[in-house]
């Protein structure tokens, strides 16, 4: 279980302390799909990485299975049983799609292993396994190959940083379909997604609702999607002015 | 011949990947001395009549045969310069081991200076590997000045893999190659300099016969105060096309300097160079330490992925 007690975040803009997250309280159970929605500069991405340890707060708790994390670094965090998928996969020189993966794993993986996972993201393991994570791998591409890395990893908490960010239409396809997946496989783990795309909010569990670092809207999607859906954006234009 | 020592087997085993003698033609030479020599019905080692190095003759049409000629020098204060002549046959396909290792546990400079040339016959095709090595932890400097030319006839391939990652003080290699035409020459150099080390590479190959082509791909890793210098050209004299890139990570106080240089003497000569620097990109080290891994084995995962 992940709980976030009164987290705050700032950031240095010319001289003065901007704060991107305001005293954010959250839990999200075992066995919970959460998705956190919201517009561009809400802080959607900062608490997820904040999550992952790779932002520290300003002040707040982040508890894990209820132990404090919050001063724990990202490797830690990770032992610990927190994954974190990247709105942009990094590239890497030289290190290949397997080698990744046994790094994911912990463990020297075997092909079959390998196999599973990349088939599970909709890649041939024969044609990517020996691919090097470098330019030549489309967007698209490098999507799928790092959720197989979480796949790889089976944590407990997974948290995915736009996974919609910069894929086509048809490998967003596929992606709805490894998302639905994961939900139906999830036990006790639990998967928090940071996305805008009304097909993954529709498959949660909870929806959060984020605006200008605070969380202004949560619930079942039947009950947070109609007020979504249709709008310019999460917060009516008059509520921001207030 | 001498037997090898447990120094000398454990530097053989670092530059040549050998647990034992290997299958095919060899040649092994310790502390200036031949230690070992085998030669097969298609391939011939003498010595040159002077002393200076060893004579490889690999008859046309040898398939899938190897030779090896790993040198170690353990003795401290040894300098030597060795040259070695590999004549490969038309049609020839083999693959070609050499390698340096030195361990100086004294306070005396030890140097080996290979001088290697390679005449690789009409359409024959050689895998050359090479591998530099040192280690100890005397004062004495380990120093290794390679030189290699090719010399490739119509259609013959020349692949190179050259590879110095550890305990090298003081590194000064040149290559030359002169490719006829439809001869195709690929270098893939990998380096890797820390502490106080000093390294130069140096290319020059030339596109001299129509179709030629040669892609040459340096990629080191500078750490500490360690030095580098990447010097690459390559002219084209025909309708050819030529590539050399050269991609190095510097850390710490690392100083690389980079020259990639082409020269087109042909309106429909192909040149392209690229050249880049930079430092391990954060994102890189975070995406590995989300795994599970420390900085320092992510720093350490990224460069052995770097230098493969």
């Amino acid at each position: 279980m992940l709980e976030i007690r009164n987290l705050s975040f700032a950031v240095s803009e010319e001289d003065r302390e901007k704060e991107i997250i305001h005293d954010l309280s959250l839990t999200v159970e075992d066995g919970r799909f959460v998705v956190i929605t919201g517009p561009n500069g809400s802080g959607k991405s900062t608490l997820a990485r904040l999550i992952m340890g790779i932002e520290k707060p300003l002040s707040g708790q982040i508890l894990f299975d209820g132990e404090d994390i919050t001063a724990l670094d990202i490797p830690s965090r990770a032992k610990r049983g927190i994954s974190f998928a990247f709105q942009q996969p990094v590239r890497f020189k030289g290190i290949r799609v397997q080698d990744l993966l046994r790094l994911a794993a912990g463990k020297n993986l075997s092909l079959s292993a390998a196999c599973t996972y990349l088939s599970e993201v909709g890649l041939c393991a024969r044609d990517y396994i020996d691919r090097e994570i470098n330019a030549s791998l489309s967007g698209g591409e490098l999507k799928r190959i790092e959720i197989a890395t979480l796949l790889a990893r089976q944590t407990r908490l997974s948290v995915f940083d736009e996974p919609e960010a910069g894929i086509d239409l048809w490998s967003f396809q596929n992606l709805i379909r490894i998302f639905e997946n994961m939900r139906r496989e999830i036990k006790d783990s639990s998967i928090v997604i940071i996305s805008h795309q009304e097909r993954i909010l529709q498959i949660a569990d909870e929806i959060v609702v984020l605006a200008d670092g605070r969380i202004t809207k949560r619930g079942r999607p039947d009950e947070v999607l109609p007020g979504l859906i249709g709008k310019s954006a999460p917060v009516s234009a008059c509520e921001k002015l207030q | 011949m001498v037997k090898l020592d447990a120094i000398q087997k454990r530097l053989i085993t670092e530059i040549a990947d050998l647990h034992s003698i290997p299958a095919g033609a060899y040649n092994f030479r310790a502390n200036s001395q031949l230690a070992g020599r085998n030669t097969t019905a298609n391939i011939d080692i003498v010595s040159k009549a002077d002393g200076s190095g060893i004579d490889v003759h690999i008859k046309p049409g040898t398939k899938n045969e190897s030779v090896h000629i790993p040198v170690v020098l353990s003795e401290s204060g040894i300098s030597e310069t060795v040259c070695n002549d590999f004549f490969i046959g038309e049609d020839a396909d083999v693959v070609i081991v050499a390698g340096c290792g030195i361990h100086n546990c004294g306070s005396q400079d030890s140097e080996h200076d290979g001088v290697h040339r390679f005449f690789v016959g009409r359409g024959a095709k050689v895998k050359y590997v090479e591998k530099h090595y040192g280690s100890g932890d005397g004062n004495g400097k380990r120093i290794l000045n390679p030189v290699t030319e090719c010399y490739m006839a119509e259609d013959s391939v020349m692949e190179m893999e050259m590879e110095q990652i550890k305990g090298v003080d003081s590194t000064e290699r040149t290559t030359l190659a002169e490719l006829k035409s439809g001869a195709k020459l690929v270098v893939k150099e990998r380096l890797m300099t820390h502490g106080r080390q000093n390294a130069v590479s140096s290319y020059q190959v030339n596109l001299n016969g129509a179709g030629a082509t040669a892609d040459v791909v340096s990629r080191s890793v500078a750490r500490n105060d360690s030095s580098q210098t990447f010097n690459a050209r390559i002219t084209g004299n025909a309708p050819c096309s030529g590539h050399t890139e050269c991609d190095s990570i510097i850390m710490d106080r690392g100083h690389i300097l980079a020259i990639p240089s082409l020269e087109a003497n042909d309106v429909d000569a192909m040149l392209v160079h690229e050249a880049a620097i930079g430092k391990i990109a954060g994102d890189q080290l975070i995406k590995l330490m989300t795994l599970g891994l420390t900085e320092a084995e992510a720093e350490e995962q990224i460069i052995n992925g770097f230098l493969r």
